[in-house]
């Protein structure tokens, strides 16, 4: 029996998958085509860019790391524990993939604004505000981001042997020892996978941060937003500022993944 | 760029010529020497015009029956970029000259740009003022968050211009992309005042109070309308922004707070 990979692919899926992807590198050649090379120097050390760029580096770091402390806990929760009513709690971790981002960003305000359910709260109690603020960016990108790795790893979870979990059991290890010894090692390109997509996710997030955070020059203001409003007066300037997003983006993702595929 | 613009007007126009036929075709035209005014119009409009648009939008159908209006409300410099890159817009109606300008200068405008209305400044404040804001320079106390437009977009370059006037510094703690933007933070209670015009607040008057302030004087917005260029229907966009500029519009651009030009 030859393995798979050397037959020939055919052609039925040969030519969908490469419509596929020239549709989806086609709008970066855009970019690319209409870029301004000639000012793109001077362009690019413009003050503003720089702290954009670092609030949305800076932003999106954090709400990943906020995304795996809660997110990786649900999804073991949701592939690993029987309990009533798991369907229904699968489908409302996937609530903020479907919510238009915007409409996410009033529901954050309805919850942490001034006068929301627990913002009014946070507010007389510790004097703490979120909308306006950094730390809004980070809620707003964790909320729209966090079911990317939620499904991520619970798929890594179910795809893994659970035999070694049990073997673990055997051997007298409790729960949690087995899912930091264990399941966690078993499951880490699943998780690396998750944490990239919901990274990449926060970092292009704009509809939430907008409504939610606002949008403030070194506050509030990442580099969606940013490209947004150059956009209404200067499509030169949107275009360099795309340009740095998309290649910061792919170069960091792009060593990440060198990094762990040869580990 | 210029390909993919081509692309999209061919797309979006040949759906726009496609119902223009059905529509147009049907309705028998009355007797008369004049072009039959029929098909879809699409509108690009201000955010502030909203309300007052979607109103003259309703009563210009009823006047020309066989026409459908659409408008496209967002922040004008949003618009202006938009009908630059080819987006197949019939009239702009803009919220300042500065914006307007931006589109007859790169030559995208079929005439030449009528100022219909007229709007100014309000502070507008959550119903009840928790705030205490009752002047310009009470925008500049600390504690008091205020959501301004951003600079690029009218409301908030005249917002601008009201500082200037006044001599006052205000730091926001946003700077929203559209009046409308700016207006939904104060209706949720999240800011205690926003720069918007008089209309906005009157029409949001079940969830904010409104601010007069006299600096806002020195900032009045005109607001202009045109034809564009490539307008796939000409006959009723000139139609319609002759009703624009008629009196049964203005009457209700009146009443939602605009002044007359």
């Amino acid at each position: 029996m030859r393995p798979a990979s050397s037959r020939r692919a055919p052609l039925a899926l040969l030519a969908p998958a490469a419509v596929g992807l020239v549709f989806l590198v086609l709008p970066l050649v855009g970019l690319l085509y209409r870029t301004p090379w000639t000012t793109l120097p001077a362009r690019l050390t413009e003050p503003g860019i720089l702290t954009a760029l670092r609030l949305s580096l800076v932003t999106a770091t954090i709400a990943t790391g906020i995304c795996l402390v809660l997110g990786v806990p649900l999804a073991w929760l949701l592939a690993r524990v029987e309990f009533r009513g798991r369907r229904l709690v699968r489908a409302l971790v996937t609530v903020p993939l479907v919510l238009p981002p915007v409409v996410g960003g009033v529901a954050l305000l309805l919850v942490f604004g001034r006068r929301g359910l627990i913002g009014g709260w946070l507010d007389t109690t510790f004097g703490v505000t979120l909308p306006f603020t950094t730390a809004g960016v980070v809620v707003a990108e964790a909320f729209v981001a966090m079911p990317f790795l939620v499904i991520a790893v619970e798929g890594a979870l179910r795809g893994a042997d659970a035999r070694y979990e049990e073997a673990a059991a055997t051997l007298g290890a409790g729960r949690w020892t087995t899912f930091t010894h264990v399941t966690l090692p078993l499951v880490a390109p699943g998780v690396a996978a998750g944490a990239v997509l919901c990274w990449a996710r926060a970092l292009g997030e704009f509809g939430a941060t907008i409504t939610f955070a606002g949008n403030f020059p070194g506050r509030t203001q990442t580099m969606p937003l940013a490209v947004y409003l150059a956009l209404e007066t200067d499509l030169e300037a949107a275009i360099v500022l795309s340009l740095i997003l998309l290649t910061v983006s792919v170069v960091i993702l792009a060593s990440l993944r060198d990094r762990w595929v040869s580990a | 760029m210029r390909i993919a613009a081509l692309v999209l007007t061919l797309v979006l126009g040949l759906g726009v010529a496609g119902c223009g036929d059905g529509g147009g075709g049907g309705g028998a035209a009355p007797a008369g020497s004049t072009p039959a005014v029929g098909g879809p119009v699409t509108v690009f409009a201000a955010a502030s015009l909203t309300e007052s648009f979607t109103r003259i939008g309703k009563d210009f159908e009823a006047a020309h029956p066989g026409t459908t209006v659409t408008f496209s409300f967002a922040g004008s410099s949003a618009l202006a970029t938009q009908i630059n890159q080819g987006a197949p817009a019939d009239v702009f109606a803009s919220a300042a000259p500065a914006n307007m300008a931006t589109v007859t200068e790169a030559g995208n405008a079929g005439g030449a740009p009528r100022v219909f209305a007229r709007n100014q400044l309000v502070i507008a404040v959550p119903k009840g003022n928790p705030a205490h804001v009752t002047t310009l320079a009470g925008l500049a106390a600390p504690g008091v968050k205020v959501a301004l437009c951003a600079p690029q977009v009218p409301c908030g370059a005249a917002a601008r211009k009201a500082f200037d006037a006044a001599g006052v510094t205000v730091t926001p703690v946003t700077q929203e992309q559209d009046v409308k933007a700016a207006l939904s933070k104060v209706t949720l209670g999240e800011v205690d005042a926003a720069l918007v015009y008089r209309t906005d607040a009157r029409a949001a008057s079940a969830d904010v109070d409104a601010v007069e302030f006299p600096e806002s004087a020195g900032a009045i917005n005109d607001y202009p309308i045109v034809v564009l260029k490539d307008a796939p229907n000409r006959t009723a966009a000139e139609a319609f922004v002759a009703y624009v500029l008629s009196e049964p519009a203005r009457r209700v651009l009146t009443e939602a707070g605009f002044q007359a030009p």
